[in-house]
């Protein structure tokens, strides 16, 4: 039992086998019992791994490899397939697979009725099985396979409803832009093995501990690494797709887009802490494009009126919130803050599924309001995300923040705090705006979708209340030292994996500073929202009235969009199709074909000879004869 | 006594006679006689050689040549006949369904 | 008087064979193959081989020879129109067998010697090839039994006339 934690992406491994093969052939009660039960058992198999490791963790030694075969051996490339469990491997396994247990059941109620049901659960399946490959690889090679696997998942899952052009189109941005980023995770890869000689996390480790690898090197590899992060984890500049994405079921976007995936890049950087913290220049560029994406994303998210891209843009946001703290050297923050975002996120995402679901698949916020008398166990799930994320005292999303918040502060970069306090104004200040559009107010709903309003079944809203439950509590796993000695549970379990590095100690009173100074932050941002959102919509109009052109730009997302169409995508288009049109069709179609014609007349002008005739044919042969002949005598 | 070698010279001249009747006869009948002209410039060939070194191996083998070349006459002559039943010809240039 | 034999028996047959190749009648054509192969034996005779001289005349001339001559009277052979373009085959016949014979000779030139020593006295004889088919060349002389029944069963199996076609 002990080593049965490569046992555990077996699970939905199998589930999605069986299906994407048989699903079609199944009962839907069949389906739905498959799908849940593989990432049920999952779920306890980490949990049970998770325990053994605990209890086992007092007695030191390293993380648990489990090597299943040896896969790859090309010079100085080998890669096995193995799997490694240790703290974080721990962490991560819990939060994918019972975030994903929990969003499962949730798609029962909410994929009820769906043509293509027993694909969609294959598919979430094949989603778990991609992501645990990724947090369980003890190597780059695998960890490749598990992050191609969960660009391919996110492709097939946004693009679930393909016959929706604007859902098809959505996937394959997703998965090109994933695809750039990927490139340069595999140029990186590429270096860690000349560099390094492998990539087993262990011998990374040691060669950046014992000073084999250089800074430069380090830098190198890790910007790389960390482009590939800017594409899955959607930072500046890749983050277009994860907004298109919420074209996806919203229990995809919850999972995916939200909770587990996009954090892969953040895993990943963790993960690779001991390179990363060879290199200054690579965390400062983390940290930078952390805090950047955190405001830039912030600001879109605070004009936009579909309630999935509002959430989107925070996820955005929120991303940028965890490369922060692990650019500033806070792996454990980071780590914490996906931690807790992962409940918190996913449960917004689920309640507005909720609401969605509700109204027919209504997604504008304009058209919502008043909605807190009809469904209040909806509204009172998105509350508390909402309070979580806006990091309210006591809530889960106020212990994380502020743990990055306060490391970013420790760590010198005052320029890197400030961003992130004013995302986190803005972050409280969009989201309640969210709340109180969709819940609070007027009813603007449409009559026809007035007439069907109802709160969703008890197997939605179940799921939403363990939701609530952990985004409420998560945060306890790890206070702020202030609070007292030994309650900073979560970074110290994680110490095996991270190292701690020479961190700057704050006095006392500096940090109960900044603790207020990010309550007050968030309480500005909520105030804001209230003035802003409360009774009446004046003050909002009065600023879109007196700076039109502003409100446009951010309302538009800043053109950057139209920006890459026209820079990036319109040049390549229109070269392709040049190259197509002048290279392919003349030169390769035309060499094809004229391979083909050319064996055609060949054909057609040998053919001549092949009369039929047996005496032309001994004629033949007679010429043959004397040449072989003529040969030997001669 | 004649020297062998006038032996060959015939042989040579009778088995060029037989390409040539092979070659220039229309009816798979009269080919096939052709073929078994060349048999024979052959099998003289073997007969002199045969007196020409004193060995009698060179007539054993000319007596394996004559018994086989009966078989094959009455297996080719059997498939003649079969080609004509089908044919109704036996004019090799009218039988050319192997065209390219 | 060998001499004068061997240049009658060899005009005999070339003229058999120019004759196959002259005749219009394949019935013609088909008798002076059998002159042709008879005179044939009659030269096995002058190389000392009694043996296969008779032989040559009673399986050839006589067995396979009355063979092709029932099939040529069962099968009308017509005499098909001469076209042009096989006036252009026919002569590129007559080149190539020109140059083959040409080549014949030329290999042949090497091999020209004297004339050999007088046979043994029984050389070529009935006892001889006997003992010689029956000790060494056993084995090839039984499997060519086997082939001869099994050219036998096989020419009639393709000559018979069948039901159904």
């Amino acid at each position: 039992m002990k080593e049965a934690f490569w046992m555990i992406p077996l699970f939905p491994a199998v589930g999605a086998l069986g299906l994407l093969v048989f699903g079609s052939r199944l009962r839907r009660g069949a389906v739905s019992f498959l799908g849940c039960l593989t990432v049920l058992a999952s779920f306890l198999l980490s949990l049970a791994s998770f325990l053994g490791l605990s209890a086992t963790a007092a007695a030191g030694g390293g993380p648990r490899i489990k090597v299943l075969f040896d896969w790859l051996d090309a010079g100085r490339l080998s890669a096995g397939l193995s799997f490694q469990f240790d703290a974080l491997t721990a962490v991560m396994a819990l939060v994918v697979t019972g975030v994903s247990f929990v969003i499962h059941v949730y798609s029962v109620g909410y994929m009820k009725g769906d043509r293509s049901y027993a694909r969609y659960f294959g598919l979430l399946n094949l989603f778990v099985f991609s992501m645990l490959l990724l947090v369980m690889a003890s190597n780059m090679i695998v960890l490749f396979i598990g992050w191609e696997g969960v660009g391919l998942c996110s492709y097939l899952l946004i693009g679930f409803w393909f016959e929706k052009p604007a859902a098809a189109a959505a996937g394959k941005k997703a998965f090109l832009i994933n695809r750039i980023g990927d490139a340069a995770f595999l140029v990186g890869i590429l270096f860690l093995v000349l560099f390094v000689g492998g990539t087993e996390f262990r011998l990374i480790e040691r060669a950046a501990l014992n000073g084999e690898l250089g800074a430069g090197a380090a830098t190198l590899i890790g910007l790389l690494l960390f482009a590939g992060a800017c594409g899955k984890s959607a930072q500046l500049p890749l983050y277009v797709w994860l907004p298109d994405a919420m074209e996806g079921p919203t229990p995809v976007s919850a999972l995916i887009h939200a909770a587990t995936m996009v954090t892969a890049g953040v895993y990943m950087v963790a993960r690779l802490n001991p390179l990363y913290s060879l290199s200054p220049a690579a965390l400062e560029t983390v940290a930078v494009v952390g805090a950047a994406t955190a405001v830039f994303a912030a600001t879109m998210a605070c004009v936009q009126n579909d309630i999935k891209r509002v959430l989107a843009y925070s996820t955005i946001s929120q991303l940028g919130y965890m490369f922060i703290g692990c650019g500033v050297g806070a792996y454990a923050a980071g780590i914490f803050h996906l931690f807790t975002h992962a409940f918190f996120k996913s449960l917004l995402f689920l309640s507005a599924g909720s609401v969605m679901h509700a109204l027919s698949g209504e997604l504008d916020i304009r058209r919502m309001g008043g909605l807190r008398r009809h469904l209040p166990l909806t509204y009172a799930a998105f509350l508390t995300g909402t309070i979580a994320i806006s990091g309210v005292p006591f809530f889960s999303g106020f212990f994380s923040k502020d743990a990055i918040l306060t490391k970013a502060f420790a760590s010198g970069r005052h320029v890197v705090w400030a961003l992130g306090l004013l995302a986190a104004v803005m972050t409280a200040f969009y989201m309640f705006r969210l709340l109180l559009r969709v819940f609070h107010g007027q009813e603007r709903l449409e009559p026809s979708a007035k007439a069907r309003l109802h709160e969703s079944p008890p197997v939605m809203t179940v799921p939403l209340l363990i939701l609530a439950f952990c985004s409420a509590a998560g945060g306890y796993l790890s206070l702020p030292v202030v609070f007292g000695k030994g309650l900073d549970r979560f970074p110290r379990y994680l110490e095996s994996v991270i190292l701690p590095g020479a961190e700057a100690h704050l006095s006392r009173g500096t940090e109960w500073l900044l603790i207020a100074t990010s309550t007050a932050v968030a309480l500005v941002g909520i105030v804001l929202a209230f003035l802003f959102y409360g009774r009446r919509t004046v003050v909002p109009e009065t600023l879109i009235r007196t700076f039109p052109r502003l409100y446009r730009l951010v309302a538009d997302k800043y053109y950057i969009d139209e920006l890459y169409g026209a820079v990036i995508v319109n040049p390549l288009l229109r070269g392709s199709e040049a190259v197509y049109r002048d290279f392919d069709v003349r030169v390769i179609d035309g060499a094809v074909n004229g391979a083909a014609r050319l064996t055609a007349r060949a054909g057609k002008g040998l053919n001549v000879l092949q009369t039929g005739r047996v005496r032309d044919y001994a004629l033949a042969l007679l010429v043959g004869v004397l040449i072989v002949v003529g040969f030997l005598v001669l | 006594m004649i020297p062998a070698s006038w032996f060959l010279a015939l042989s040579g001249v009778l088995f060029a006679l037989g390409v040539l009747a092979f070659l220039i006869k229309k009816d798979l009948l009269l080919m096939f006689l052709a073929v078994e002209v060349m048999l024979n410039a052959a099998n003289l060939a073997f007969v002199a050689f045969a007196r020409r070194h004193g060995l009698l191996e060179g007539q054993a083998a000319v007596f394996f040549i004559i018994t086989v070349a009966a078989a094959e006459a009455a297996v080719g002559l059997a498939i003649i006949l079969l080609v004509f039943r089908r044919k109704k010809t036996v004019k090799a240039d009218e039988i050319s369904v192997l065209k390219g | 008087m060998a001499e004068f034999l061997f240049f009658l028996l060899s005009a005999l047959c070339v003229g058999g064979v120019l004759g196959l190749i002259l005749s219009r009648n394949a019935a013609y054509a088909a008798l002076w193959v059998v002159l042709s192969f008879a005179a044939l034996g009659a030269l096995f005779g002058l190389l000392d081989g009694p043996f296969i001289a008779v032989v040559q005349i009673i399986i050839y001339a006589g067995a396979v020879m009355v063979l092709f001559l029932f099939v040529v009277m069962m099968i009308p052979l017509r005499p098909s129109a001469p076209s042009p373009k096989r006036k252009v085959f026919v002569a590129a016949s007559l080149l190539l067998t020109a140059c083959l014979a040409a080549l014949i000779f030329l290999s042949l030139s090497a091999s020209r010697g004297t004339s050999a020593a007088p046979a043994a006295p029984g050389f070529g004889g009935v006892r001889g090839i006997g003992r010689l088919l029956f000790t060494d060349l056993l084995y090839p002389f039984e499997i060519t039994s086997l082939v001869i029944m099994a050219a036998l069963v096989g020419a009639l199996i393709l000559a018979k006339k069948r039901k159904s076609p």
